[in-house]
């Protein structure tokens, strides 16, 4: 089995935020995945779209599932991020005022995906966009062991 | 318990999302904080919060909790309405601060 799937995220776009984890969701749950690594991939994904809307322009995820893993890669056109260490700090965000009034902007995201995922790769360009990979394996023994 | 049971003892006003009030409730999380939410929320917890907007459903179906309780009278905004209702997940809203009502659901749950 070898599943492929891209979706465009807008950047500031709120009211879509949250459209490709549940998609990615479902598809999971179609396939059978264990109950506990839908849950951790799902909170993972969240995170990372969310991050693309509050904080960059746009940008794509690409998904690809086969029998022992997901593989998720979201491409984004933004500002990029300078200090990638110091983004990963509970607290530290640069989100505005009115995303925090949200309820936005906590600074956990990051962690949230550090905690969920099997491999959490993020490479970044200032000024252009930055690249977030998710790796989460289906078995269980795999679970959050990282 | 059920939600629709914790609706009548706590007399929690139903706003939306009406085919998910017996859904049963595994415990309760308060927080503002959306990360936070989904970072610490289980399945099947009802969520308490003064936030109205649509991405708090998103989290809710996404996590999957059972119910969300509005504090302080306040009510969702129109597209967070609706999608409770293609959700199924209840909206509850009540005129009592956060304080009081996590209070009042953490004895009903585990007093
Ligand atoms: N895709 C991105 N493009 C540019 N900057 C980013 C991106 N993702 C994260 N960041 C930067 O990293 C910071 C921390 O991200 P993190 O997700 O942990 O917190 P947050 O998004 O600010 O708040 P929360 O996720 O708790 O709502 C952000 O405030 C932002 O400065
Ligand atoms: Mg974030």
């Amino acid at each position: 089995m070898q599943m492929h799937f891209e979706y465009s995220v807008e950047g500031g776009n709120f009211s879509q935020a949250g459209l490709t984890s549940s998609q990615v969701k479902k598809t999971l749950k179609q396939l059978n995945v264990n109950g506990a690594v839908i849950k951790r991939t799902v909170v993972a994904l969240y995170e990372a779209e969310v991050n693309i809307v509050a904080h960059a322009y746009g940008g794509t995820i690409l998904v690809d599932i086969d029998e022992e893993k997901i593989v998720i890669e979201l491409r984004d056109e933004g500002p990029g991020i300078e200090d990638i260490g110091k983004t990963m700090e509970i607290g530290y965000s640069t989100a505005t005022p009115e995303v925090r009034e949200m309820g936005f902007g906590a600074g956990m995201g990051l962690s949230n995906m550090n905690n969920n995922s099997d491999l959490l790769e993020i490479t970044s360009e200032v000024g252009k966009g930055t690249c977030v990979k998710i790796i989460n394996h289906f078995k269980d023994d795999n679970n959050g062991n990282k | 318990m059920k939600v629709a049971e914790l609706v009548e003892k706590l007399e929690l006003e139903i706003l939306g999302g009406e085919q998910g009030l017996d859904q049963e409730i595994s415990g309760g999380y308060t927080s503002d904080l959306l990360s936070d939410v989904m970072g610490k929320a289980q399945s099947g917890m009802i969520w308490i919060t003064l936030q109205t907007h649509k991405n708090v459903m998103a989290i809710a179906s996404l996590k999957e909790l059972s119910a969300i309780v509005l504090v302080n009278g306040a009510r969702p905004e129109a597209d967070m309405l609706a999608q409770s209702g293609t959700e199924g997940i209840p909206v509850l809203s009540t005129l009592e601060s956060t304080f009081e009502i996590s209070g009042r659901i953490y004895n009903i749950l585990k007093g």
